[in-house]
């Protein structure tokens, strides 16, 4: 064989047929589910247009006066329900961390136990939670349909996700950083209060802030939480009545007339621009203090 | 003090605790019990569906809840057959799979094998987003857009609220969680691997198709049973889109009740504690929490297989 037929074998004929067309199969799969991210958003954004306005933070929603109704009971309700989910989950989430992550003995039967046990309850149906918060905090602790209700059961519902991303969080801190400080005669707890956990907060903040939009996006516990009922009040306190923004566009969802479906197209709008306002400060934080060690 | 002193001049410096640490014990149990919450939810989990659901099969037995083919709850004498509600959940999780599962497997071996870092840059956060859409929008969007603007073109005798455009949303949103997992699972396989492929010649679809699939295909297969589990799991997307009527059929166009839909539209309601509709609530939430779990504990164990094969 000479010298020119062997390089030419070697060269080959360029990408077959069959792998361009496999490749593209690739890419359109990916650009389905992107496409209709974007017709979704072009969507709601287009129907929820004409009443995108003032009169969807300044008044009470409504379903006989489509004209007048807007989302204020549910932005606050939101507000309130989100603010106590973050002051239960975030500290249960983190010292829960800490113990899995630099206390507990890695290899005990136990330790393994609370493992599997979390990876379980992030793969729960949020419906599920609702059941639970249902039966255990709205009757047998008797608090009713109220905020705290919610803010608890969402609590449960987040936490798995909060613990798993801290641990992360925490893992990533390098050995020495634990060690030095342990050399110094520091206890256990003054190394991961006052060293392992301040390197860990950069990635503690992302993780909580994509958790709690998930709270913020979550209607279906609350569905069993009586937040169905229609709400045109601002909660007063933790005992208070409540709506979120997801139950207030279930309810007008279930309405036949159109005006109805652009409210809640228009207050689908401001749900997804807190969503996104919130992630843009977790991406944010992930970008700034992204720490090289 | 005098003798800390002692046994300071007689061993040099101690490295003995100097006093015990009251503080830090009563810490540590602190997070100890933090950690335990964990355990309590699924105890609580457990408990709130088991009582209830208990007291519901003493007046309705377990066979005529499991093979019955009626589901009136509301009815004065209702009958509580929930396979209805297993075979609208059936329907709709299978349409929702055959979308997800082979576009969020596509789009993975597209991430893992092709996409240039630059590409998967823009596209891995915009999947992100996708998996971040609260389920509630995308039940709107089926009903209002997908139902409404696009489906009664194709099937002119389509009803409102129908399986199909149900299943066919959910599938988008599953598309992420398969997609991201899969997408894990074939960055695990070691280069070394490819590496040999394409050294005996082969093209990039046959190393991924024959090499890469195959070494990743535990944590794969664990993406599609987290994908059913979440399909199963849904709430808003049907309660929105696919009505509120059980029906024991397999015809996607027409409306379905779900396990789900009606635990949400029971529950929603205000009846009275102690009644039958309200404890059919949760034997179909036991029903439900038991085929997710046994899926659950299904995908992590197929994915500690998976890690410990390339550790």
């Amino acid at each position: 064989m000479s010298q020119i037929q062997i390089h030419h074998q070697l060269t080959g004929r360029g990408t077959p047929l069959r792998d361009r067309v496999f490749m593209w199969l690739l890419f359109i799969s990916l650009a389905i589910g992107v496409l209709t991210l974007a017709i979704l958003l072009i969507y709601v954004t287009v129907k929820g247009w004409p009443r995108l306005d003032t009169r969807l933070f300044t008044n009470m929603p409504s379903v006989r006066d489509a004209e007048n109704a807007g989302a204020q009971s549910a932005i606050t309700g939101t507000i309130w329900v989100i603010s106590f989910t973050a002051l239960i989950a975030l500290p249960t989430g983190v010292m829960a961390a800490l113990h899995l992550e630099e206390f507990a003995s890695p290899h005990s039967r136990f330790q393994r136990f609370i493992e599997v046990n979390i990876q379980n309850l992030a793969a729960v149906p949020s419906i599920v939670y609702g059941i639970l918060g249902l039966a255990v905090f709205a009757r047998a602790l008797a608090l009713g349909q109220s905020v705290i209700t919610a803010s608890l059961t969402l609590s449960l519902l987040v936490l798995p996700v909060i613990i798993i991303s801290t641990r992360e969080a925490l893992r990533a801190v390098p050995r020495n950083i634990r060690d030095g400080s342990l050399a110094l005669g520091a206890t256990q707890w003054q190394t991961a209060y006052r060293q392992t956990l301040p390197a860990a907060i950069p990635g503690i903040a992302t993780g909580t802030i994509l958790a709690l939009s998930r709270a913020i996006g979550e209607a279906a516990p609350l569905l069993l939480l009586g937040a169905v009922s229609f709400i045109t009040f601002n909660p007063n306190g933790v005992l208070s009545g409540y709506t979120t923004l997801p139950i207030q566009i279930f309810n007008w969802t279930k309405e036949s007339r159109e005006e109805f479906q652009v409210l809640a197209a228009a207050t689908i709008v401001v749900l997804l621009l807190i969503l996104l306002a919130m992630n843009f400060v977790a991406i944010w934080i992930r970008n700034r203090t992204q720490k090289r060690w | 003090m005098a003798m800390s002193t002692v046994s300071e001049t007689a061993e040099g410096l101690s490295l003995r605790q100097s006093r015990p640490r009251y503080g830090e014990k009563v810490i540590r149990a602190t997070l100890a019990l933090a950690a335990i919450v964990s355990v309590f939810t699924t105890f609580g989990i457990v408990i709130s569906l088991l009582i209830p659901s208990i007291e519901f099969f003493l007046e309705v037995p377990i066979t005529d809840f499991l093979f019955g083919t009626v589901w009136t709850p509301l009815f004065k004498d209702g009958e509580f057959g929930v396979l209805p509600l297993l075979s609208g959940t059936i329907v709709i999780t299978l349409i929702a799979i055959s979308v997800a599962i082979p576009l969020g497997l596509g789009a993975s071996i597209y991430l893992s094998e092709y996409a240039s870092p630059r590409v998967r840059k823009v596209l891995k956060p915009t999947l992100e987003v996708l998996a971040g859409i609260p389920t509630v929008v995308f039940g709107f969007f089926a009903l209002e857009f997908l139902t409404q603007l696009v489906l009664i073109k194709i099937f002119p005798g389509i009803e409102v609220f129908n399986a199909l455009s149900a299943g066919l949303i959910m599938g988008i949103m599953i598309i992420p969680t398969i997609a991201s997992l899969s997408e894990d699972a074939m960055a695990a396989v070691p280069s070394g691997l490819r590496d040999g492929a394409y050294a005996l010649g082969s093209t990039k679809r046959q190393t991924a198709i024959k090499v890469v699939i195959p070494a990743a295909l535990s944590g794969i297969v664990a993406s599609f049973v987290l994908g059913i589990s979440r399909a199963i799991g849904e709430t808003m997307i049907v309660t929105i889109a696919a009505g509120l009527q059980p029906q024991l059929s397999f015809n996607p166009l027409i409306g379905m009740q779900t396990m789900t839909s009606y635990i949400a539209a029971a529950g929603s309601g205000d009846l009275a504690t102690g009644s039958i509709e309200y404890k059919s609530i949760f034997a179909v939430g036991m029903l439900l929490f038991i085929l997710t779990f046994v899926m659950n504990i299904f995908s992590v164990r197929l994915v500690r297989r998976f890690r410990q094969a390339y550790q």
